[in-house]
């Protein structure tokens, strides 16, 4: 049984090296001050730091496991980015220091903006959105402002393909507009007539990936570019399956006019357990006013803050100060590592394992979802042959993978794909290991046929055996209760 | 090529097994007239250690500063622990925790944070973070709206004394929904308190939340106690919006009042998080339990596996964006993990009393700071009221200019608030924190009184953008 921290609290231990000495008596008036004792741990240094050490050993991770994991872009993160950004100088940095002792970190934001213009080959760009979701939500709030801006207020609905991220739909619902989904056709492209049907003087706009979240590329870009402008409506790129075409394809000369860039997957920031992000917009020239603040310019050999006063149609602050700061400048760091030359090798590479691994499954007998299609940086296999001939779900050759100490590519998403895996294997994963992990599939498969229950009851080797979802949602249990012990 | 393993040989066995001749064939699908050949506003690539030298340079130029600016970011000790754990590989490269059995380490050390910030907020339940304090205030007050009687408008009571950036964000994010109107609450100007009871005479309506920040952004403590109350008298939801910091201190929001707040969100980055440029800090949201179903972001929920051996798990997904789409709670998707980490690992070391003595010698400090002021020619202390790690001073000499001043004797002095607060003309608000020793206090305070001893004139033509 894993112990939680609280299990090892003894009344009035606490790391004694970290705490002031002080103690004196605190004349605020006592109807502000707390009486009883928060239920914190009461451990010392060494119990913490082996506690959470030894936590941290249950993880999968980029550092310790290939970690396939379609649409999530798991590429490995530089350790000298995270050391430099962690340099003194930048942690004490307050956000609200004066431009004069901000030279250094505004340096590098004023030239990631740059960077990222160039290769979105988009006109203006803004780093304060901190994950992806907040990406889309500063796009859309840009849209919506922009259509406001010119008094076109009837716009009130916002197109989304069937097959798009969960957070397009929910993104332009939190703006206010109404979502119209638009079907794919068989070879995964969006169906140009359900388009056309679907455009009118209501369109505020349309939220596409590209590659699609189908993983392949959306060849008509340029024909839905020109039905959408037509009407009057904008289109928005959802950034995060950008290492597909990084230093390829720029979303800007694809005719759209905002998207948001995931920094923590194309420009290789940690993931942290599910956090921090960084969603950076960036917005061709109609956009540009509304970009949220604040940002950079450089003036002569300065740089200075735009601010809400510099740019009064701006759709405002997404966060207190500048978004995940920390965040940009490892993506910048990265950025400055790949250079010209290893940018347009990202999508090079990202491309060539993919379709090397589809190769490979292929072959060994996986029945790809879109087998007319080239692979862009990541692909689709559909498990429906398996799962009714072998009765195993693609939840449990996941579940399995994990014993083989790999991570589990997606699953069932995106929703119109059966039993589907999306896998991703990035471009700085060496091929043995996709060799090792196509052994691992082909294995799997074979003990499918000799003996399902064996992937039914997966996994076997990790820290706990599969576990009770349905109880966790039905008799919820969220925090330990003191008198649990 | 930096990070790419592929050699030759792999490359060309590679394409045979895809079975095509070269690399850009693989792009042929993708339109001629779409493709770009190179980048040239990239600049060339860096060794590590060609990177490792520019950003030394960088850092050097943003460093050095004896630090008393606060104003939502606060400077406190990091243990060395807490950063050389969470930089560990298996949390900082782990992804969202999806896969629970391989991911057991990052669900079980969240539901530890969500049971500590629950405690340290008095409430029930708390997800697994947000993105930073603005925006978990936005998310918390969408939050209320969702909870409380269908409305054609929704009134939300924002005080004038909350942050002006947490203002701001909710405006950017709450404003894009028309059907809820924010509506400001004044501060007494002589206490810095909120005077809720000055919208009695104008409330025609229902309210259907009051925020409650405590401290508020002038370091001032509220009456929590009172405000809380006047929201459930009014119907309306109470939420708190304060310094987890100050919570080992000062009453928690689901102590306040009789009936408790209902919702308490804030800033996380006190507790073990650096001041880095502002982020990645991380929001937090606790609530009373009837209300969980409404929480946005993650939350983990512990279970049993098939053996009956103890795991953790996201749960309650149904309220989230990759499973309800446009009717999600919130469009959030990503929560912040790897500073989570470090703030429990950052409360396992302090505990309850750690806490505490930190969050008191912070307030000591900035007594220390506010006596000494007191006395001081050309200040006033503005605001004659409790306060926790900050206070409002009014110079006699244009703030801008001696702060200006200052940062030549390398000290940051705090946040001038004229610029946003019209009324509180040459104000400026000053932190202490913990960090702080009485040399430094007596050596700000010594600093301070030469520039302001200086002659006008002189002063005036100081320069200073910002």
């Amino acid at each position: 049984m894993s112990e939680l921290i609280f299990d090892q609290s003894r009344s009035g231990r606490y790391a004694k090296a970290q705490a002031p000495k002080k103690s004196v008596k605190i004349d605020i008036p006592a109807h502000l001050l707390r009486k009883d004792k928060p239920f914190l741990p009461e451990v010392s240094e060494l119990q913490a730091v082996r506690h959470y050490t030894r936590l941290s050993r249950k993880n999968f991770s980029i550092d310790t496991q290939f970690y396939p994991l379609g649409s999530c872009t798991m590429k490995y993160n530089p350790r000298g980015v995270h050391r430099l950004a962690m340099l003194e100088g930048f942690l004490l940095r307050h956000p609200l220091s004066l431009d004069v002792h901000s030279q250094g970190y505004m340096a590098c934001a004023y030239e990631l903006q740059e960077i990222l213009k160039a290769v979105t080959g988009m006109r203006g760009a803004s780093l304060t959105p901190m994950a992806g979701a907040q990406g889309e939500f500063a796009g859309v709030a840009m849209i919506r402002a922009y259509h406001q801006s010119r008094n076109d207020v009837a716009r009130t609905e916002m197109l989304v393909p069937d097959a798009a991220h969960g957070t397009n739909p929910a993104t332009a619902a939190q703006c206010g507009y109404t979502v119209r989904e638009i079907p794919t056709d068989s070879d995964g492209n969006v169906n140009i007539e359900s388009l056309r049907a679907a455009v009118g003087p209501q369109t505020a706009g349309i939220m596409l990936t590209n590659p699609s979240t189908l993983g392949v590329f959306e060849q008509k870009i340029e024909e839905i570019a020109a039905i959408m402008h037509k009407a009057g409506g904008l289109l928005y790129y959802d950034g995060a399956n950008l290492n597909a075409i990084l230093g390829k394809v720029r979303p800007g000369d694809m005719g759209f006019d905002v998207m948001h860039i995931n920094l923590h997957k194309t420009f290789a920031t940690p993931h942290g357990g599910g956090g921090p992000g960084g969603g950076p917009v960036a917005v061709s020239e109609r956009l540009v006013p509304f970009l949220p603040t604040p940002m950079v310019i450089k003036s002569g050999d300065t740089y200075q803050w735009l601010t809400e006063k510099e740019c009064p149609q701006t759709i405002g602050r997404l966060s207190a100060f500048m978004g995940n700061a920390g965040i940009i400048l490892r993506a910048y760091m990265y950025a400055r590592l790949l250079g010209q030359e290893g940018m347009i090798r990202v999508a090079e590479f990202a491309t060539l394992n993919a379709n090397y691994l589809l190769a490979r499954l292929k072959a060994a007998g996986f029945t790809p979802a879109y087998a007319k299609r080239r692979a862009s940086h990541e692909f689709i296999i559909t498990l429906k042959k398996e799962a009714k001939e072998l009765h195993i779900t693609a939840l449990d050759v996941a579940k399995r993978l994990l014993d083989y100490g790999f991570h589990a590519p997606t699953m069932y998403f995106p929703l119109l794909v059966p039993e589907c895996l999306l896998i991703e294997p990035t471009e700085t994963e060496a091929k043995e290991v996709l060799d090792a992990f196509v052994d691992a599939m082909i294995k799997i498969i074979e003990e499918a046929k000799t003996d399902p229950a064996l992937l039914q009851e997966a996994p076997y080797n990790l820290p706990v055996r599969r576990l009770d979802e349905v109880r966790a949602a039905r008799e919820l249990d969220l925090v330990y209760r003191s008198d649990e012990k | 090529m930096p990070f790419i393993p592929h050699t030759e040989h792999d490359v060309k066995e590679m394409l045979a097994t895809i079975g095509v001749a070269k690399l850009e064939n693989l792009f042929d699908e993708i339109p001629d007239s779409l493709r770009v050949k190179n980048l040239p506003a990239i600049p060339a690539s860096l060794t590590e250690m060609e990177l490792a030298r520019l950003m030394r340079q960088r850092a050097a130029l943003d460093s050095g500063m004896l630090c008393f600016m606060g104003a939502g970011a606060y400077e406190h000790h990091i243990p060395a622990a807490v950063w050389d754990i969470a930089s560990r590989g298996e949390f900082l490269t782990a992804y969202t925790p999806y896969q629970a059995e391989a991911s057991q380490g990052t669900l079980q050390l969240l539901y530890e944070y969500q049971t500590m910030m629950a405690s340290l907020m008095g409430l029930d339940v708390s997800n697994a973070s947000l993105y930073e304090g603005g925006s978990a205030a936005a998310e918390a007050i969408l939050m209320a709206a969702r909870s409380h009687r269908k409305h054609k408008t929704y009134r939300v009571l924002i005080p004038r004394a909350l942050h002006p950036y947490y203002r701001d964000v909710i405006k950017t994010i709450v404003g894009q929904q028309d059907i809820i109107q924010l509506i400001e609450v004044p501060f007494d100007a002589a206490t810095g308190q909120t005077q809720l009871s000055a919208m009695e005479k104008d409330l025609h309506d229902e309210v259907t939340a009051v925020v409650i920040p405590q401290p508020n952004f002038f370091g001032v403590l509220e009456d929590a106690d009172a405000m809380t109350d006047w929201a459930h008298a009014h119907g309306a939801i109470a939420i708190g919006v304060v310094n987890p910091m100050a919570m080992a201190l000062l009453k928690p929001p689901g102590q306040w009042g009789k009936k408790g707040a209902d919702i308490a969100c804030g800033e996380g980055q006190p507790l073990g998080v650096p001041l880095a440029s502002g982020g990645p800090y991380y929001g937090f949201l606790c609530c009373k339990r009837d209300f969980v179903r409404q929480l946005p972001g993650r939350i983990v929920g512990r279970t049993v596996d098939k053996e009956g051996k103890q795991g953790f798990v996201l749960t309650l997904q149904a309220r989230e964006q990759h499973i309800r789409r446009a009717k999600a709670t919130s469009n959030i998707c990503t929560n912040q993990g790897l500073l989570v980490t470090a703030s429990t690992i950052y409360m396992s070391l302090l505990g309850p009393e750690g806490l505490r003595q930190v969050a008191e010698a912070c307030y000591l400090n900035a007594q220390y700071l506010k006596k000494k002021l007191e006395i001081l020619h050309g200040v006033e202390v503005v605001f004659h009221s409790p306060c926790f790690h900050e206070i409002v001073v009014r110079l006699s000499k244009p703030v801008d200019k001696i702060l200006r001043l200052l940062a030549n004797d390398k000290i940051q002095a705090g946040f001038n608030l004229a610029p946003i607060y019209p009324e509180l003309g040459e104000c400026l608000l000053i932190c202490v924190t913990e960090t702080k020793t009485e040399a430094d206090i007596e050596w700000f305070v010594k600093c301070l009184a030469q520039v302001l001893a200086m002659n006008s004139s002189t002063i005036k033509n100081i320069e200073c953008a910002k």
